[in-house]
């Protein structure tokens, strides 16, 4: 199968729904003759033009709020949040507007609204540039939230945002945006809601959520040599989870570490642990754990960035707990 | 002015007096038990809503506020669906999901009430945006009150439809006060008309009162959208004769204001213009006014007769393929 990266597997993405209905159009910051700020739309504004891949004002709230509008009139916009720290200029019309909008109308109306934004932390961008938000999302109801962790992923979740009938909230980790990996030819979508088993084991189930899912291989490959056979998924959509797969996999190993980038209190590593706790207690042999970022700001230092974020040893620490 | 003819003015006197009784008559549901939840009364801004929406298509758009039921009725809501919507039954606008500050009708082009201030103005703008993209004559018109303005949902919306030129009509009702605070305490200008000009486009100051004066504006802003000359900000300068919400002890309100505005009620006042300047004979305005009230009756009787929502209608239309118990 041929490779591309995660980027250029969601601008393939982008460019052929955009050329399948022409009701889907673009919307951000930068994202045009600048070709984003992550390089991910490139020179998709030569192929569509400047009306489909607008360039907009520094204004998060209108970004959204503006999709919202032109959803509710039957466009597909597709709008890009250049980090996932600005999510909240724009949180109104995230969590009030787009999300509420069909509910609270007696399902009168749809939202197609697609919001790409990027998470995650790439090293020394501080506190404003390098945080992971999904957990603060998955309490909304009427959101969708999507966190790809593979080129083939991106692109076929992508696909299914975009011709999805609700507003998506489409997770990119910068730090997979060069990742590598098969993308299969031609038109194909991937289901919301069917998580990805990534790696078959029996003695502990590693659940990984976004950039965290390569994590949680190495940790398994380096596990493996230690005799510690374990099993990684990653849900690649938080709502809706698929809750079938990830407890069919705790039920089997009865031993559990859930694994995010975002804070570790709060988050949907909590949610998932929950769940788990809710269903499977008479399965788990030991506690469930979480593995998160410690509870502070993302600091600048390198060297205290390296200390709060969590990584490929606390993951292995955590699960030499449950034996 | 005069160049009305007596049936258009007739009917914008119907539409002004029926927003009034509309709102009086669901204080009085909401005393009596028929209605609980909250109710933002537009009592004395009538003619704002009114004259604005007479200049829109039915395939033009609105998006309105918490104080938002004259706009839904201007645009063309039914009395019935809105009286069983605050009712909180299955056949309201939202089938009991939204209530007062959520109201819409896509059909209509009413795009919803809102809860929160200022947060409807952006999805006017996206829907102007959504109109230029099809290169469609049609226009979006987003109402919001003095306080929204100091929202920055208002300033990027207002930016970014200046900057792209977009079909879209800024409606400011400036009714003094922005929830229990006055007008002049909340921003350091009083016209908020000149707001525009950092967005580059007019800024027009109209007497809110007046629902023909209301109509002549918008008509003009409404011309030049459909032209693809842009927005335009219309300030209403009107009053709200009511608490923010019914039941505020409007401990803030400025001692003699109201009188003063009372005197300008927009109701009594373009009544008695019909029959000076028309020649409108007093039994042809009460026959209206029986209409009204007739139809205003059949609402209150349709909402207090409607279904009460089953508990299981509580899980639908989350999302448009996740049904009931599997959201999660």
């Amino acid at each position: 199968m041929r490779e591309m990266t995660y980027a250029q597997a969601i601008r393939e993405a982008l460019a052929e729904e955009m050329r399948r209905d022409k009701n889907v159009f673009l919307m951000g910051e930068d994202i045009a003759i600048f070709e984003g700020a992550f390089g991910v739309t490139g020179n998709l504004w030569k192929e569509f033009g400047l009306e489909r891949v607008r360039d907009t004002p520094i204004s998060e709230a209108a970004i959204v709020g503006a999709g919202v509008g032109a959803a509710i009139m039957g466009k597909r916009p597709v709008v890009e949040i250049m980090f996932g720290d600005f999510l909240p200029v724009g949180m109104d019309q995230i969590v009030n507007q787009a999300a509420k909008a069909r509910y609270m109308s007696g399902g009168k109306v749809s939202v197609p609204l697609t919001i790409r934004v990027t998470t995650g932390a790439t090293g020394a961008a501080a506190g404003h540039h390098s945080q992971s938000f999904e957990g603060w999302l998955i309490g909304i109801p009427g959101l969708k939230i999507a966190v790809p962790a593979s080129p083939e992923d991106a692109k076929g979740l992508l696909k299914t945002a975009i011709r999805g009938e609700d507003p998506v909230i489409f997770f990119e980790h910068k730090r997979l945006y060069g990742m590598r990996g098969a993308v299969p030819e031609g038109d194909f979508t991937i289901p919301f809601g069917k998580a990805r088993l990534v790696r078959r084991g029996k003695d502990v189930t590693l659940i990984g959520i976004s950039g965290m899912v390569p994590t949680c291989l190495e940790a398994a490959e380096e596990l493996q040599r230690e005799g510690v056979d374990a099993e990684v998924i990653d849900p690649r959509t938080l709502v809706p989870l698929d809750r079938d797969l990830i407890l069919e996999s705790a039920v089997k190993t009865g031993r559990v570490v859930v694994v995010q980038e975002a804070h570790s209190r709060g988050g949907a590593a909590a949610e998932i642990a929950a769940l788990i706790a809710e269903h499977a207690m008479d399965w788990m042999n030991a506690p469930i754990l979480r593995v998160g970022a410690r509870n502070v700001p993302i600091p600048y230092s390198p060297v205290l960035e390296q200390e709060v974020l969590p990584g490929k040893e606390d993951i292995i620490a955590a699960v030499r707990k449950l034996f | 002015m005069a160049n009305y003819k007596k049936f258009f003015v007739l009917d914008v006197y119907r539409r002004i007096y029926l927003v009034r009784e509309f709102e009086l008559r669901a204080i009085e549901e909401r005393r009596r038990g028929l209605i609980p939840g909250f109710i933002h009364s537009c009592v004395g801004e009538e003619a704002t809503a009114v004259g604005a929406c007479l200049a829109l298509h039915q395939d033009d758009v609105i998006t309105s506020t918490h104080r938002g039921h004259g706009h839904l009725l201007a645009k063309g809501g039914d009395p019935k669906y809105m009286m069983a919507e605050l009712a909180a039954r299955s056949s309201g606008y939202c089938k009991g999901r939204g209530g007062s500050l959520h109201i819409a009708d896509f059909d209509l082009g009413i795009l919803g009430a809102n809860g929160i201030v200022g947060g409807g103005i952006p999805a006017a703008v996206g829907a102007a945006l959504a109109f230029s993209l099809r290169k469609e004559k049609r226009v979006a018109l987003s109402f919001f009150g003095d306080g929204a303005t100091n929202q920055g949902s208002f300033h990027e919306a207002a930016n970014m439809a200046g900057l792209w030129k977009l079909p879209v009509i800024f409606f400011c009702e400036n009714n003094l006060y922005g929830e229990g605070t006055p007008q002049s305490k909340q921003a350091p200008l009083c016209d908020l008309a000149k707001r525009a000009e950092s967005f580059c486009f007019p800024g027009v100051i109209v007497d809110g009162n007046d629902p023909l004066a209301v109509y002549e504006a918008t008509r003009e802003a409404v011309e030049r959208a459909r032209a693809g000359e842009g927005p335009t900000f219309i300030e209403g300068k009107t009053y709200r004769f009511r608490g923010h919400y019914e039941g505020d002890p409007q401990v803030y309100r400025i001692p003699g204001e109201l009188e003063e505005w009372q005197a300008r009620d927009p109701i009594p006042t373009f009544r008695q213009r019909l029959i000076e300047q028309w020649s409108i004979a007093e039994d042809e305005i009460k026959q209206v006014e029986d209409s009204v009230q007739q139809q205003l009756n059949e609402a209150v009787a349709y909402a207090s007769s409607a279904p009460i929502p089953q508990e299981e209608e509580a899980l639908e239309g989350v999302y448009a393929d996740i049904h009931g118990g599997k959201v999660f």
